[in-house]
Parts: structure tokens; sequence; C-alpha cells
């Protein structure tokens, strides 16, 4: 990554636009940007530190400094510790099922020759829908507990009895439904990811695969295909692990009701909008949890890119 | 032998692409359906796949319930939308090309620190940021709605690396006619430059009609709902009339459909953009 173009050139106007002339406009086309980002995320960011060491009930501006007593009780807490547990089954779930359905979905999207445009335009609009619009056919339509489901009817002709997916929790059918629906949802956006991976492959690579014998089909994808998308396959499991962990709109929208939410399935979001935002509104406790999650999240970003070896340059 | 089995496989293909593709659409096909049924033909024990009859006045009983906001809410989403993806853009687009192409000392530094904002997922920032703007007295309010959401880290980092690529040739000239970096930007650099900002814009429009946990978090009143807030208090309310709220989803999704049929082409150019690779 080539970051910054401060390499000096010798240009006719430089003459003319002084150093300190240059400054004020970088901070005339930069500084409004900044400045939003200054207030909106780090000044919160820093104020979410410093109410994490307060007893901040209903107040942003606590007097009752209690340490770490926040943190001691958020790692103690069982439906904290719950929900990082959530958010672990829910990303061995949604992580290999997008990434095999967008690979494949692309794989033989760019073999077709004709009507791939139509294809492509399919499967990627449900992108176009919100989790909310998507939760709410789900919820009341394809995995409706009632006869009138459209999962209940199709097993209701072989015979099967009814099932209240989303109530269920021994065997967790809960979990079909959740991950089907960000399943729908996303692969079409990870497969036009894929698209454009594969649209960079030299065709040249195949064509000295083809002569050196290898047959079409496995071998070829397996030693030329998938090593060829290294890079895209790195960017998409990265983008789906930070997903999966800002998972909210369809946890919330499938499994609260008018008595709240139920005491399963609550990822990391859905637990600290109910600490921070419900009935006790407490800041403290929940900007404890929110800095936690920060921490958790940049580890993750930092251990996958060094897992990966993102950033180094040799491939 | 070969080219039968070339054939054979071609013929699978096609047939897996056709199922995946019907097994797609269902969603939105069962949205329609139920939005234009009635609420015996969607819960009646004996479902069927199509409808006995359609019931088109169910858009009309949507807008004429008092009990549901739904026009109000269009309208706070379209407003919401508009505006962010216009903020966005003017604002991420001045920051990267300051970024890309005005020599400043610590330009890779302030680059570095609105790139680290990007590793802090906004989602886990709610927090405080509800904190933030219930102190300023945002809460329901547009503004509390659009401004904390317009300083989009990652808008900023593609409209840098897209500047980085800009031809320099077409700046110099505008140099040497005497333009200064204002001017430059406006005159030549924007114009030049479309493709980038419908894509980025497009991505933006969809985020914002469709962003759920901020507006869930700040509109409280139900003047500020916005489209997808108002969806949700049905979906999770304790009465619920099924024809209606369908119709409200098929509608809400509506907008979206046109972006993106008409804007299909930048979509994709914006997402292969953001599949940060480079």
């Amino acid at each position: 990554m080539n970051a910054g173009s401060t390499r000096p050139r010798e240009r006719p106007w430089r003459r003319l636009a002084g150093s300190q002339n240059r400054t004020l406009w970088f901070w005339a086309f930069v500084g409004p940007f900044a400045l939003g980002l200054i207030v909106f995320t780090y000044v919160p960011l820093g104020w979410s530190v410093y109410l994490s060491f307060f007893d901040a009930h209903n107040t942003v501006s606590p007097t009752d400094f209690v340490g770490f007593d926040n943190y001691t009780s958020m790692l103690k807490n069982d439906a904290f510790t719950d929900s990082l547990w959530t958010f672990v089954v829910f990303t061995a779930f949604i992580v290999p099922t997008t990434y095999v359905l967008s690979l494949s979905l692309a794989l033989m999207v760019n073999r077709m020759r004709r009507a791939q445009a139509f294809f492509r335009s399919v499967f990627f609009l449900p992108a176009a829908c919100s989790y909310v619009v998507a939760a709410l056919i789900w919820k009341m339509s394809i995995f409706n507990g009632v006869r009138f489901g459209l999962a209940n009817t199709v097993l209701g002709w072989f015979g099967a009895d009814q099932t209240a997916w989303l109530s269920t929790t021994d065997p967790p059918w809960y979990w079909l439904v959740i991950v089907t629906v960000r399943l729908w949802l996303q692969a079409g956006f990870y497969m036009i990811l894929f698209l454009a991976g594969l649209q960079r492959i030299s065709p040249t690579l195949y064509e000295a695969a083809a002569v050196d014998g290898a047959r079409p089909g496995w071998q070829v994808l397996r030693h030329i295909t998938l090593p060829q998308l290294r890079a895209t396959s790195v960017a998409v499991v990265l983008l789906l692990v930070i997903n999966a962990f800002q998972a909210f709109d369809e946890f919330y929208n499938l499994l609260s009701d008018s008595r709240g939410y139920p005491p399963y399935a609550r990822p990391p979001l859905v637990y600290l909008y109910y600490t921070a935002l419900g009935q006790g509104q407490n800041l403290g406790l929940g900007s404890a949890g929110a800095v936690l999650l920060a921490l958790i999240v940049a580890v993750v970003t930092i251990g996958q890119a060094r897992w990966f070896g993102l950033g180094r340059k040799e491939d | 032998m070969y080219d039968a089995w070339v054939r054979v496989g071609r013929a699978l293909r096609l047939t897996l692409l056709i199922a995946l593709a019907l097994l797609f659409l269902i969603p939105f096909y069962l949205l329609l359906r139920n939005g234009l049924a009635s609420e015996q033909d969607i819960t009646s024990p004996d479902w069927t796949f199509f409808p006995s009859t359609l019931h088109w006045s169910n858009i009309k009983e949507l807008f004429e319930d008092s009990t549901v906001p739904m026009a109000r809410s269009l309208l706070n989403s379209a407003l919401i939308a508009v505006l962010t993806t216009a903020g966005t853009l003017l604002l991420a687009s001045l920051a990267g090309y300051g970024l890309a192409r005005i020599p400043y000392r610590y330009a890779n530094h302030v680059f570095y620190a609105i790139l680290g904002t990007m590793m802090v997922p906004a989602a886990v920032t709610f927090v405080p940021s509800f904190v933030l703007v219930s102190s300023l007295g945002w809460v329901s309010t547009l503004r509390g709605l659009i401004v904390p959401t317009l300083f989009s880290a990652f808008a900023c980092f593609i409209f840098r690396q897209y500047f980085l690529g800009f031809p320099r040739e077409l700046e110099d000239a505008a140099r040497v006619d005497g333009l200064g970096y204002w001017r430059t930007y406006w005159l030549i650099v924007v114009p030049n430059s479309r493709p980038v900002f419908a894509a980025v814009g497009t991505i933006v429009f969809i985020g914002a009609w469709n962003s759920f946990l901020w507006p869930l978090v700040i509109g409280q009143d139900r003047d500020a709902w916005t489209v997808q807030v108002a969806l949700a208090s049905f979906t999770t309310s304790q009465v619920i009339r099924l024809h209606e709220l369908f119709i409200a989803a098929a509608v809400s999704i509506v907008p979206l459909l046109v972006v993106f049929l008409f804007f299909q082409r930048w979509i994709v150019a914006g997402v292969e953009r953001s599949g940060i690779d480079d």
C-alpha cells in the first residue's frame, strides 16, 4: 500500500503555492471530516472508557468512582460470557456456510456464458433487503411456528409434526432460522467479491495447466483457482467474522417480542443493548462491556491478519 | 465421450443455478404474496402458494391506519438516506482528495488516525455515541439520526485510494491554467470521478435506508421512527395484522429495489472496491 504521496516532484505551480498555503488547504479539505470523526468517534470512545470506571446509572456525568468493578462484574457475569459464546457458535455456523455458498455461486456464475448478468442480479438482490425485512419474512412466513409457516407446510406434506422453530431450544432449531437469514442476505455480496477475484486470474494460467495435463474440475480448482483467490478469501473471512460480531438486527427482530428477549441466543450487541439502554440504563456497566468488545474486535482482527500474513508482500 | 460429459456438466450446472435462483427469490415472492393476501389467506391451515384473490386495497389500508406511522416513517427514512448520502459523499471525498493529493508533513499520521477507526466497528461504539448524542439533546431528532453517521472512514478510504490513481496530467493542466486546489477539485476532479461517487453513494444510501440499531437507539419518539424501526415495532408487538405487516415491508423495499435496478453496475463496482485487497 502506497501511503500518501509526499514524494517531492518538480511542478511549475509549486513555486506559486508555498508550503504554508498547502497546509491550510490540506486542513480545508480534511478538517471537516477529521473534526467530525474526533467528535463522533474519538470523544465517545474516550468518554466511554471514562464512564466504565464509574457507577453510572441513568447519568452521563457520574461521581461515584468504582475502579475496575464494572469490568470484573462484566467478566464474571454469565450473561456476558454467554453472549461471547453465542458469537463463537454463530461464527462457526455462518462463516463456513457463507464462504462455501458464495464461492460456489461465483464459480458457477462465472462459467455461464449467457445469462451471467441475470444470475448475478438474482443472487445479489437480497443484499438490497434490510435485516429487519428479512427477519420478518423468516419469522412470520417461512419459519412461522404454526401450520401456515412455509417450512411447516412443506414438512407437513411428508407427515412431519409442526416445529416451533424460534422457541425450541432442544434441539436448538433457532440457529437454523438465524443462520439462513444471514446466509440469504449476504451470500450474493461475497459472491460479487469472489467474481471480481476470479476475473483477475490470468487465462494463461489455465492454459498452462491444460498443457500440463491438469483435468478441468477439481484439480484446476485446487491448484490454480483457490491459490489465486487467496487475497480475496482472506478479505472475505475477515469481513464475515467482523460482521458476525456486529450481528444485532436479525437476532433482535427474530427473537424479541412483546415480552422481551428470550434468555438464549443473545449475541454481544443484543446483550449490550439491553444492559446499557434497557430498564436499568447502566451506562457504566454498558461502557465497560463496549470497551471489552472493542478490545476483542481489535485483537481478533489483528490476530486474523497476522494468521493470514496480511501485509506481507511476497505473494 | 469427453464432449458428452462436458455437456452433462453444463446442464447440471444450469439446473442447479436455476433451482438456487428460485430459492433465493422465494422470500421476495412471500413478501408480495402475503402483502396482497387477505388475513385468512395468510393464516389458513390449508396454505396455498397462490392466494385466492389479490387485495390491492391492503396498500390503501396501510396508509390509512392511524396506529401505524407508515407515511411519516417512510419520509424520515427518505430524508435520512438522502442527506446521509449527500453529506458522506461531500465530507469523505474532500478528505480523501486532501489526503491523496495535498502534500502535508503529517498527512500519513492523519490517514492512519482515520483508518484506525475502521478497526472499531461503529456498532461497538453505539453506547458511548448514544451518551454523547443524548447529552447534546439530539435524541429523537433528525440531527441525531444523521450527523453522527456522516463520518465514514470506509468512504474516505475508498476516495483516497481512487484519487491516488487519478491522472495527474489533468490536474497539472488545471494548475497551469491558474486554478487552485479548490477549483481544480470542483471543476476537474469531481466531474471526472462520477463512477466512484456513484459507487460509494449507492452503498451509503442502501446502508442508511437499511440501518437499524442507531435509529432504534436514537429514534425513540414515534415521530422520529424510520421505516425499519416502524417495521420492527410491528414485528415484536403483541397484536399483529399480518397482511398489513407484509405490505408495509414490501413498500419499504420498493425504493431500494429501484435504486438497485438502476445503479447495480455502480454497486457492484463499489463492492469490488470494498474488498480491500490491494
